[in-house]
Order: structure tokens, then C-alpha cells, then sequence
């Protein structure tokens, strides 16, 4: 049996007696590896950026929104009728075990002024749990108090946005903001969160206590009323078992007759994230594919020179034959030959890869994310392909005759 | 005690519907250390009897003993173990290896023998500096003469220590020249080393240098003569 060693230095030996047509050959895996590695980390790229997008939604998280009212057969749609109540919430979460936090959220936007500087932005009425439930920090100064929420306190929290439209460089705990004309005091600032996937500024907004949007800032129509209550579920499939119990509750709160229809709207936003998560996933897999074709493409055209040179040696097979190389030493001799050309393809193709995904970043908006697994997967694939690829023109030149091949001009 | 035994070696190739017997019996013995022209016009089935003899091809029929081992019936791989440990071929086209050095060209049989890369070297050298090539190592074929790279040839026939050495028209491509100093190697090897040498020839004067002489027509042994040189 010949060495491995031998065999190696022999298909490279055979590689580099024609450079042009290995390298051309080389060119079809070295395509086919940079695109599935580019393609891969694009894939990844969106996952990863959703999965952060959908880490600063909040995890398990559920909304009830206001339902929608009919009036002369008009439908309103959705929160034209305001049903919901910051109470509501708070039933919930005691009532359900399924439900961790509720947290209220009145909205509206507004001018806000600080000296010469104003802005307008979301304010968001909302207490302490909504920071829990979208796992937000404070950068610096405090969260709402008890007693804030309680004597509707005017004080507010700021997103990083509008720390730098109003203040610049100036420290913003202690000064005095104006909603609608009404002094506001700053008492903290949130950690920066970035745009979310829909390129949403999430850090443009300003946190006021429930209490005090509802009775200072937003008209509201009845007591208590809010546009939403934001539910935390204890895991995700709570987010879907806890919906009976959550319509049966609020249908007795509201005092819903059995003809009568919802009053709410219940979003489960775990599912949209599994959707949004599971189709960038089939996203990935489909580019990913896409990639894979063009690297079995390249196995084809290292399959269609390999025979080709197996032809074109018939004559060095007879030698080798006559010499004693056995059926195997001939197979080996043109699959190692082949396995080298894709593996040569393979690695050029990973430089080509990491260097398109760079390009890539630079010219474009993507994020792109490099994953190891995603480098050698296609690397091995390439390796693969050789074989495959590579085996039929072995197993060909292996069944030559000695005695014909010798005789071939 | 014989070296090679052939028992009424038969061979046909099909010709559309018909067998076309190309040997039709050939029986013969070959000593250790003999030096054999096997002689023939062309189409006298000379070149089949040698493919036979050197394991290349198996016979339709008839039994061949080479070193007391029946060969006619074995696989391909084992014919091919067979033509690494026992002979060595030396053709009329040299059929060298391109783009290969001489040294890497009489390396062969042993690469596929599983000889060790530096046992290999040292008999490679050795079997080039028996030919007279030693300062020649690093040419490749296209850099060397016909009768060097028939040279060439006859160090990787040796290389292996192969006891039969099979010459196929080793002087077809050669000028008279360089012919002689062919033929006078072989004759060293055989009288120097003992090795047994088949040398397949249609040339009168290339076959005076064996010391039998087998004339073969029409796939049959017409004659089977001692040569008085």
C-alpha cells in the first residue's frame, strides 16, 4: 500500500503541472465557499440583530390593548374604544400565576422644553415594572418612587435621545424639563438601547409616573384608563396557556355580557418573536442553500477535469500499472488529486468569504456575523464535494486495462 | 527447476461474432538466469505471449506457473503485486513518467512496493549508478536522450530486485549506437546478476546477444533454438 505522503506529493505534483486549468477548476469551490460563508453570516447577522431587538422588547411579553368600538356600524379599530384600566393590570397580576408583572402604559406625544432647547417626544406614563419587564437599567440617577407613582409626583426619567437633544453635555439629573408648561424634575437616565428592528429610536422617549400622566399630562376619558397594560408571562408557553384565564377576568372586570364581544385585544408578542425568529431562520437556511449550490456546481467542474486528466494520463496509469500499482494506488492517486484541488478551493474560498463579509460591512447596512461553525462547515463541505466529486474519475482510471492504457497515444 | 512454466497457453479476443485465437497453445519453460529472445513477425502473437508472460493479461486458457505459482487465474490486484516483486518491464517508448526526475522515475516500483522514502533514495541511486546515469539523477525525460531514458527504464526494471526482466523492442527507438550499449547492459545484468531477461525483438542482430532463441508464427512455437554466438 503506498504512503499517504507519497500519494499527497503526487497530487500536488499533478496540481501544479497545469496551474491555469487547477486554479480555474479551484475557482468553482473557491465561489461556492466564500458565498455560503458571506451568505451564512448575513443569515446570522439578522438573527442575531432580531434576537437583540427582541431582548430590548422584553422576554415572554403579552399586551392588552383597548378593543375596538361600533358605532352606527362603523367599526373603530383598534383602541378607538378605551376600555383598558391601570387596575386591570394590576388584577392580573395578582389574579394569574401565569403573569409575573403587569405594567400600565399611557402615551402620548409631546413638546417637551428645558430652557432654549425643546424636542418633541414620546412621553409614557408607566411605573417601575416596565423597566422590569424590558430588562432596561438605569444609567445613572434613581427609578420612580412609591410615593411618586402614589402623589403623582411630576418627575421623569429620561431615554438617552432626548438627554442629548435637550441637555448636550450637561448633567440632567436635578433640572426641570416642561411637559405641556408643568415643571418636571429628572430624576434618572436610561441605558442607551439602540434603534430596534424596525429602526425605531427606542432611547426618544420620556418616562412619567402612571398616575401623573393620567392626571396631568393626557386627558383621559374615564378613571384610571390606560392605552395598554404590558403582561410579563412567567415563560413562553404561558404566553399562550394564560389567555382563557386573562378574557375571563377582564370580561368580568368590564361586566361583558355573554352576546357580548371583547372589549380588549390580546397580543402575544412571544409569538411574533418565534415567527420573526423561526422565518430569519429559514431565511439563513435558504441563503444558505442558495450558497450550497454553487459549491456542488464547483464539485461538478473539479468532477468534469479530473476526467478529463484521467484521460489525458491513460498513458502515465499503464506505467504505473505495469510497475505494480494496484486498482486502489490508481483510485487513491486521482481522489487525493481531486480532495486537494477542492480543499485548496476550500481554504481560498474562506479568505475570499472573510474578506467579502468585510466588504460587505463597509458597503452596506447589514450586520453581518461571522460564525466560526459557519467558516469550517463549508470548508469541510468543500472537502466533501472533492470526494464525491472526485471518486467516479478515480474508480474510472482505476479499470483501465494495463495493456491498453500503455498503448495509448 | 523452472522459473516460468507455460502449460498450451491458449488467448482469443472476441472479432465481432467470432474468437480470434491469437495463441493457440503455447507450452514452454524458462530457467532462472537464461537470456531469452522470444522472435516473430508482426501479428505472430509475440506481443500477446508477452503481456501473458508479464502478467499484464491472463490466458483463456492453458496454466502459467511463474516461480512455482500458478499466475493465470489470479486477480487483478494480485497480477499486479506479481509485476512489482518479480518483474520489471522495459519498453520500446521507455513509457518514463513527464515532469518526473530519473531518480523519482526507477523510484516507482517501489513506491507502490511500500518501500521507506530513504531506503528508496539509496536504491534508486544505485540501480542509476549501475546504468551509468548517476549524474543525471535530476533530469527529467525530455531532458534526456533516447538511450538515456532507455537507461533509465532498465534501473527501474533492476531497482526492485525483480528476478525476470521483460524487454519489449527495448532498441525499436534507438540508433545502432546507442542500440549496442542497450544490449550490452542487459547482458551484464544477466551475466553480472543472473537476472533472467525476455527480450521480444523482430531484429536478427538484436537477438543474437540472448543465448536461446524462440521463433513464434501464427501464435504457435515454430522453433526453440540454443544461440551459437
Amino acid at each position: 500500500m503506498i504512503e499517504l505522503k507519497t500519494i499527497t506529493s503526487i497530487a500536488i505534483r499533478a496540481i501544479k503541472a497545469n496551474k491555469m486549468r487547477s486554479s480555474l477548476t479551484s475557482l468553482g469551490i473557491i465561489i461556492g465557499v466564500a458565498a455560503v460563508i458571506v451568505m451564512l453570516a448575513i443569515g446570522n447577522g439578522a438573527q442575531v440583530s432580531i434576537q437583540k431587538d427582541m431582548k430590548s422588547m422584553g422576554s415572554n411579553l403579552m399586551m392588552i390593548r383597548s378593543g375596538s368600538s361600533t358605532s352606527s356600524g362603523a367599526r373603530g379599530g383598534r383602541g378607538s374604544l378605551p376600555t383598558m384600566k391601570a387596575g386591570d393590570g394590576d388584577a392580573i397580576q395578582e389574579k394569574i400565576s401565569k403573569i409575573k408583572l403587569a405594567a400600565p402604559v399611557l402615551e402620548q406625544t409631546n413638546q417637551i422644553v428645558y430652557g432654549n432647547a425643546n424636542w418633541a417626544t414620546s412621553t409614557t406614563g408607566t411605573d417601575n415594572r416596565y423597566f422590569q419587564i424590558k430588562e432596561w437599567e438605569l444609567d445613572y440617577g434613581r427609578n420612580f418612587s412609591e410615593s411618586d407613582v402614589k402623589n403623582a409626583a411630576k418627575v421623569t426619567i429620561l431615554g438617552k435621545t432626548v438627554v442629548t437633544e435637550l441637555f448636550g453635555d450637561v448633567d440632567p439629573i436635578g433640572k426641570t424639563i416642561r411637559i405641556k408648561g408643568m415643571p418636571f424634575t429628572v430624576i434618572g437616565v436610561l441605558d442607551k438601547r439602540g434603534e430596534n428592528g424596525m429602526g425605531h429610536d427606542q432611547d426618544d422617549v420620556v418616562f412619567i409616573p402612571i398616575t401623573t400622566a393620567q392626571k396631568k399630562i393626557i386627558g383621559i376619558t374615564f378613571p384610571d384608563q390606560v392605552n395598554m397594560v404590558m403582561l410579563q408571562a412567567v415563560d413562553s408557553e404561558a404566553t399562550y396557556s394564560s389567555q382563557e384565564e386573562i378574557t375571563q377576568l377582564l370580561r368580568q372586570r368590564h361586566n361583558l355580557g355573554e352576546n357580548k364581544d371583547n372589549d380588549f385585544i390580546i397580543m402575544n408578542m412571544t409569538q411574533m418573536q418565534e415567527m420573526m425568529e423561526s422565518s430569519t431562520q429559514i431565511m439563513t437556511i435558504l441563503l444558505g442553500s442558495i450558497a450550497s449550490i454553487s459549491l456542488l456546481v464547483g464539485g461538478i467542474g473539479i468532477m468534469n477535469i479530473m476526467l478529463v486528466s484521467v484521460t489525458e494520463r491513460t498513458r502515465e496509469i499503464g506505467i504505473r500499472m505495469a510497475i505494480g500499482a494496484k486498482a486502489w494506488d490508481i483510485r487513491w492517486q486521482f481522489l487525493m488529486e481531486s480532495i486537494v484541488l477542492s480543499l485548496i478551493g476550500g481554504l481560498a474560498g474562506i479568505i475570499t468569504g472573510l474578506l467579502g463579509v468585510q466588504i460587505m460591512k463597509t458597503i452596506t447596512t447589514f450586520t453581518l456575523i461571522i460564525d466560526w461553525a459557519y467558516v469550517i462547515i463549508p470548508f469541510v463541505f468543500s472537502g466533501i464535494v472533492g470526494v464525491l466529486f472526485g471518486f467516479y474519475p478515480a474508480y474510472k482510471a482505476s479499470l483501465l486495462n494495463p495493456i491498453n492504457a500503455l498503448r495509448y497515444e | 527447476m523452472s522459473l516460468i512454466k507455460l502449460e498450451n497457453i491458449k488467448k482469443s479476443y472476441p472479432l465481432g461474432d467470432e474468437m480470434l485465437e491469437i495463441l493457440k497453445g503455447i507450452s514452454l519453460e524458462i530457467n532462472a538466469g537464461e537470456f531469452v529472445a522470444i522472435m516473430g513477425p508482426s501479428g505472430s502473437g509475440k506481443s500477446t505471449l508477452m503481456n501473458i508472460l508479464g502478467c499484464l493479461d491472463k490466458p483463456t486458457s492453458g496454466r502459467y506457473f511463474l516461480d512455482n505459482k500458478e499466475v493465470g487465474t489470479l486477480e487483478n490486484d494480485d497480477l499486479a503485486t506479481i509485476r512489482n516483486q518479480k518483474i520489471g518491464f522495459v519498453f520500446q517508448g521507455f513509457n518514463l513518467l513527464s515532469r518526473t526526475s530519473a531518480l523519482e522515475n526507477v523510484e516507482l516500483p517501489m513506491v507502490y512496493a511500500g518501500v521507506p522514502d530513504f531506503e528508496r533514495h539509496k536504491k534508486a541511486i544505485k540501480a542509476l549508478k549501475a546504468v551509468g546515469l548517476e549524474k543525471r539523477m535530476d533530469h527529467q525525460p525530455n531532458q534526456l536522450s533516447g538511450g538515456q531514458q532507455q537507461r533509465v527504464a532498465i534501473a527501474r526494471a533492476l531497482v526492485n530486485e525483480a528476478p525476470i526482466i521483460f524487454a519489449d523492442e527495448p532498441t525499436g527507438n534507438l540508433d545502432t549506437k546507442t542500440s549496442i550499449e542497450v544490449m550490452e547492459l542487459f547482458t551484464k545484468f544477466n551475466k553480472e546478476l543472473g537476472r533472467t531477461i525476455i527480450l521480444v525483438t523482430h531484429e536478427e542482430d538484436i537477438a543474437m546477444y540472448a543465448d536461446r532463441i524462440i521463433k513464434v508464427v501464427d501464435g504457435e512455437i515454430l522453433s526453440d533454438t540454443r544461440n551459437k554466438k
